[in-house]
């Protein structure tokens, strides 16, 4: 980029809001996805949806293009700098604007974390349920953008079910706003829910409306241990087919249990083959009904240490545990891959064994876990980056998993997003009809193809330059 | 970007490359760290350091200014350790990284020269570090310091200097090492062998809360090992990244308790304990000093953590109090003991606890981080300090020496009645003697 451009940028943002050091650059090279990584040629920090605007436009005039950016935390590459780009983070953007009683609504920025609106709304005795594992870190805005999902998608769904209004500046830069705090619009083409989950290539999302929902009174967690997986995963289809909905239903395996007491040291049983970890919620005697009915599926598939607690910080402590699943497993090597493959639910036994099947056949360490009431799993590969063989060896391991997931009529992604990581499958799930729709929008909204070009899918003839490498490919090239 | 030589040095303080692979770049840390909260740049998080002292040590960029500013910048507070599920030796690096900052050319002569005097020959010298605290005691006592202020005279220095003035610690005016004796032998039946720590900083600055330390092991029915020729432990030396005095410093402590038999070593001192505690690790291939500093290691507990562990028997005098308890960065995230000082107060009848919210986020003292980073620290001080107004309560409980002063400074400044005190002084307050 040159240096007059970049000067542009500068003038409009302000001294305080433009940074292009090489140190500066390093720190916005990555997000929360192994593997990959390049720099930006700057990171801005716009102050309004003015701003924003001015340096859309000067993208498509002056040729460079902008990669959103919340926190970072994602996992699917959707954040990281493409060849000629500026990141423009939206942290600062950190305010949550109104709390709607009435509506049982809530205007926020799109920089405000998801654990501090949590915590917000719970003042008022309100419930925002989408949980992501980086939930005290995570964006909003990086939510949305993802349709991220969590701990509670089960019972409460995920981001989109919560998504009710958006405010968001176009590749033009025009200011599109959609959605509102009606219940009921069916005003033309749902252009937000369209938005949510597409990952920073249609605009830069400015204001989200979201809507919040009443504290569940009594929230009882329950956890059990298994000797073998396949118990476990008879368990939670006998509750599906018990017609009981818990607000939670995650699953680990060995791995990720040792890992985790690593970590936590709250006295997990280090030599179960699986664990669950199970939440019922809602009002009065029913949760007692729901839970016992649990509890008794518990002792017909053979579970041991089965731990009742319906105090909440007793409760936080377990799922606390959970969240760090994921950073924990970095305990045994320094590079951990996670994908977030998806089955029907009653497919979730045979994946779980594909998944072992996978491990066995690539020779791999693989740690299990994921939201099993979801069908959403996710097998974490243990390695090391520094070692070609073994990454090349993960990857393999990866695309089997990724086929059987497809062939039990699964998804490669279930929360994560396509990003970089995943989008060389994305023809076998979604289809070339299906592409090139996809395709058709993004070209028709974005003409100069500036807005995080090169997720998801690439837009052909127009080339968007070189994009991020995994560490082995940048190798092979050399 | 273009090549520069790695920093062979960097990588020769820590152990291996793994240290610096571990990091998965998750984020996690991102939420806890106090200096990201500031400015929300990457570069001022525990995930974005980490990328920079890698890039340093492997040779992909050079050690900038701002590198070495925001190595400066990091209050080694270490609340992002505790956060990491991958278990990052987030502290080892950047102090690994301060080491190389200090070698560099991007710290001036003169400041390199006033640490290296502060460090080496001052708090490295038992002898020193009196002649200087007295120094330092007449001047805040015989007027010099009142007339330098009233007058504005101090001012001619700069504003700065008159804050930081403000904010040192008085000086005791009887060191804990002339008046504590170096065997104490209970009357009656001895419950524990016990040796007490009294520090460099706390011998002087803080000598009545050695006292009450001392005390308090008497009334529980301690035998008291409190060797006077006992020196810094050198923390100090190794959070500011000289870990040659560091390591003389440590050998010298293992000598002179090495010297008697006891089960518990008692520390006061969060920021000492820690570091006593790595002893261990430390000399781990030290064929002379291996054993004894894993001893020594073995036996290091701090106070709070001795009594909630043992829990002795003790007598309460009626009291009805409010507190809080702020944790100090190098029990809680360090040291990992965050339940047993609330267990050992709980037990107080009469003292009713009202919890702190954000108890683990720094107060900003961070060993000399509130005068090197002086604007900084009296940011995160701020919030501390709204953070304990919004408790009510009339006594702040924290157990680290720099915490009290940085807690009790940020209670004149910004205007917030409490007291603070050290776990011990409470305790020996509302302990009674048992009748002999």
């Amino acid at each position: 980029m040159d240096s007059l451009v970049k000067a542009k940028i500068k003038n409009i943002v302000g001294n305080d809001s433009y940074f292009d050091s090489d140190e500066d650059r390093l720190c916005y090279s990555y997000d929360g996805t192994p593997l990959y990584h390049q720099l930006p040629d700057a990171v801005i920090f716009p102050k309004d949806d003015d701003q924003i605007s001015q340096i859309v436009k000067l993208a498509n005039s002056a040729g460079f293009n902008i990669v959103p950016r919340g926190a970072g935390t994602g996992l699917s590459g959707g954040s990281i700098p493409v060849e000629n780009s500026i990141a423009l983070v939206m942290t600062r953007w950190n305010h949550i604007l109104e709390v709607d009683r009435n509506n049982l609504t809530a205007w926020v920025e799109p920089g405000v974390v998801t654990g501090i609106l949590q915590k917000e709304v719970e003042k008022f005795g309100l419930f925002y349920p989408p949980d992501p594992g980086s939930l005290n870190v995570c964006t909003i805005g990086g939510n949305v953008a993802n349709n991220a999902g969590g701990l509670r998608g089960l019972k409460y769904g995920v981001t989109k079910n919560y998504v009710m209004g958006i405010e968001m500046v176009l590749p033009n830069g025009d200011l599109l706003k959609t959605g509102g705090k009606n219940y009921k619009d069916v005003a033309g083409y749902n252009l937000r829910d369209f938005i949510v989950g597409s990952e920073g290539t249609l605009g830069i999302i400015t204001k989200i409306l979201l809507k919040i929902i009443p504290k569940p009174a009594r929230t009882i967690t329950m956890t059990a241990y298994f000797n073998k997986l396949v118990n476990s995963a008879q368990t939670v289809s006998d509750i599906i087919a018990a017609q009981i909905t818990p607000s939670m239903m995650e699953f680990l395996d060995n791995t990720t249990i040792n890992c985790i007491e690593d970590y936590t040291k709250i006295g997990l049983p280090r030599n179960a083959e699986a664990m669950l970890l199970i939440e019922v919620d809602g009002k009065g005697s029913a949760v007692d009904e729901d839970a016992a009915i649990v509890q008794s599926i518990f002792r017909k598939n053979n579970a041991s240490n089965v731990r009742i607690t319906s105090i909440e910080s007793e409760g936080l402590i377990l799922k606390t545990a959970r969240r760090s699943a994921f950073s924990a497993l970095a305990r045994r090597s320094p590079t951990t891959i996670l994908e977030d493959a998806t089955v029907p639910r009653s497919e979730l036994s045979v994946m779980m064994e594909k998944v072992t099947e996978a491990a066995r056949k690539f020779d791999v360490v693989i740690g299990n876990f994921g939201h099993a009431g979801d069908g959403n799993l996710h097998p974490t590969c243990l390695t090391d980056e520094r070692d070609i063989k073994e990454i090349d060896k993960a990857h393999r391991a990866f695309e089997f998993i990724f086929n059987q997931a497809i062939k039990l009529g699964g998804t490669i992604t279930g929360e994560h997003g396509t990003g970089l990581a995943k989008k060389q499958f994305l023809e076998s799930v979604a289809g070339i009809p299906g592409i090139e729709m996809m395709k058709k929008i993004k070209t028709s909204i974005d003409e100069n193809n500036v807005i995080n070009p090169g997720k998801i899918f690439s837009i052909s003839p127009r080339c968007e330059g070189s994009l991020p490498h995994r560490q082995e490919q940048i190798k092979d090239f050399h | 970007m273009q090549e520069f030589k790695p920093r062979k040095t960097l990588l020769g303080v820590l152990p291996d490359d793994d240290v610096l692979s571990q990091c998965i770049h998750c984020g996690m840390c991102l939420a806890t760290c106090p200096t990201y909260d500031l400015t929300k740049l990457e570069r001022s998080s525990p995930r974005g350091r980490i990328q920079l002292i890698k890039a340093v040590a492997r040779g992909e960029m050079d050690l900038s200014k701002i590198f070495a500013e925001e190595m400066n910048f990091c209050l080694d507070c270490q609340a992002c350790e505790t956060a990491c599920p991958a278990g990052v030796k987030y502290g080892l690096m950047v102090e690994a990284a301060r080491v190389e900052v200090d070698n560099s050319d991007h710290i001036s002569p003169v400041a390199k020269a006033i640490k290296k005097f502060a460090l080496k020959v001052v708090v490295g010298s038992k002898r020193n570090l009196k002649i200087f605290s007295r120094l330092l005691y007449f001047y805040q006592n015989w007027g010099l310091k009142k007339i330098l202020h009233t007058t504005g005279i101090i001012n001619i220095f700069g504003k700065n200097l008159a804050e930081i003035d403000n904010l040192a610690p008085k000086v005791s005016r009887k060191f804990s090492d002339s008046f504590l004796p170096e065997h104490y032998q209970p009357k009656s039946e001895t419950k524990y062998k016990t040796a007490l720590l009294t520090g460099c900083l706390m011998n002087v600055m803080f000598a009545d809360v050695n006292k009450d330390t001392h005390e308090l092991l008497q009334k529980i029915g301690c035998k008291i090992y409190t060797p006077k020729d006992q020196v810094c432990c050198g923390s100090l030396h190794a959070h500011n990244g000289d870990f040659e005095t560091a390591h003389k410093l440590a050998k010298q402590l293992i000598d002179v308790f090495s010297r008697e038999e006891y089960d518990y070593l008692i520390s006061n001192s969060a920021g000492c304990g820690a570091f006593m505690k790595e002893y261990a690790h430390i000399f781990k291939n030290d064929t002379q000093y291996a054993e004894h500093a894993k001893n020594l290691s073995s036996k290091v507990k701090d106070i709070t953590e001795f009594l909630s562990e043992e829990n002795p028997e003790l007598i309460y005098k009626s009291v009805e109090q409010t507190a809080t308890y702020h944790d100090a960065c190098h029990l809680a995230h360090t040291q990992k003991i965050v339940n047993q000082p609330r267990e050992v107060l709980n037990r107080v009848p009469g003292l009713k606890m009202i919890p702190l919210e954000e108890s683990t986020w720094c107060c900003g003292s961070a060993g000399t981080y509130n005068i090197i980073q002086h604007e900084t620290s009296m940011k995160i001080l701020n919030r501390k300090m709204e953070n304990i107004r919004n408790t009510g309560a009339s006594t702040v409980i924290t157990g680290n020496p720099g915490c009290i002063r940085q807690i009790e400074y940020g209670a004149e400044r910004f205007n917030v009645r409490a007291e603070v005190v050290h776990p011990a002084t409470l305790l020996n307050r509302i302990v009674k003697w048992k009748e002999t």
